[in-house]
């Protein structure tokens, strides 16, 4: 796989098909409906302690907004992702190009999908720091790498909007 | 502090007492103005905790956007949090605190307001 910045976009390339599903499945990862932790983790509550009230219109005013935001971020990021549809079982390698002013969505929703993965596996910080962690043997060794790697392409998109 | 302020506006908007033709001004009285700590509003920290799962780059950055804080600045507070578990990112009314963590949640850090004791 090669990541690197074109003009207005950023472009990666060489995708295998392993990691172009890994990229398909960000917006259903990124959804934490089923996963009471994952939801209370993605809408934290703005108040340590018993401030009702406070919480109470949290959920009613603050939360439907956080809930759109989020999924825009996600839609974007689906609407992107179409160019990786079709020939699923094929074998070559392909290439996703994602507009740079896109990046702030696919930000969100990478760090959505792996907060929500993140959760439903009880990832310690110490599994989540290990990055030489020895080939994928379970499905929680895939979630775990599933992570690593959007938290990569969240780094690099970081990069580029620093330059 | 606003409770304040009209309490003093009230004390001097008093008129002066003028008594001709002796023409003599009473001299104002001056209160001891004692603020107790229920006129005086306690500030609201905005605090950031701990997360394992966000990256660091990711953290300064959002604190560079939501408060406008320089790099280090902004860096120094993403350290605090990894290191502490927390960091109190601002202090002030309540309503610009709240709004600060509504910010915060929509990158999705964990964050919350806690009234300064």
């Amino acid at each position: 796989m090669e990541i690197c910045r074109r003009k207005n976009q950023i472009e990666i390339s060489e995708l295998d098909p392993f990691l172009a599903e890994l990229l398909r499945q960000i917006p259903a990862s990124a959804n934490p409906e089923g996963a009471p932790a994952a939801e209370q983790r993605i809408f934290s509550p703005p108040i340590n302690g018993k401030e009702t009230e406070l919480c109470a219109e949290w959920k009613m005013y603050v939360e439907p907004e956080l809930r759109r935001l989020f999924q825009t971020a996600t839609q974007t990021v689906g609407a992107d992702l179409e160019q990786l549809n079709g020939n699923e079982k094929s074998l070559v390698s392909r290439t996703l190009r994602i507009p740079t002013k896109h990046a702030d969505a696919w930000l969100s929703a990478l760090n959505q999908a792996r907060l929500v993965i993140a959760t439903k596996n009880n990832f310690t910080e110490l599994e989540l720091n290990d990055h030489l962690r020895s080939p994928i043997g379970s499905r929680r060794d895939l979630s775990l790498f599933q992570v690593n790697f959007y938290g990569f392409l969240q780094e690099f998109i970081l990069r580029e909007l620093d330059c | 502090m606003s409770r304040l302020l009209r309490k003093h506006e009230a004390k001097f908007a008093a008129p002066l007492l003028i008594d001709f033709p002796r023409a003599t001004l009473e001299a104002p009285t001056i209160e001891k103005e004692e603020a107790t700590s229920q006129e005086i509003e306690m500030p609201w920290n905005v605090i950031v905790h701990n997360d394992p799962v966000n990256l660091m780059s990711y953290v300064t950055m959002v604190f560079q956007r939501v408060f406008g804080y320089p790099r280090e600045r902004a860096e120094k507070h993403m350290l605090e949090v990894h290191n502490n578990g927390r960091s109190i990112l601002w202090s002030g009314v309540r309503e610009r605190a709240e709004l600060y963590v509504q910010q915060l949640h929509g990158y999705l850090l964990l964050a919350t307001i806690e009234k300064v004791s």
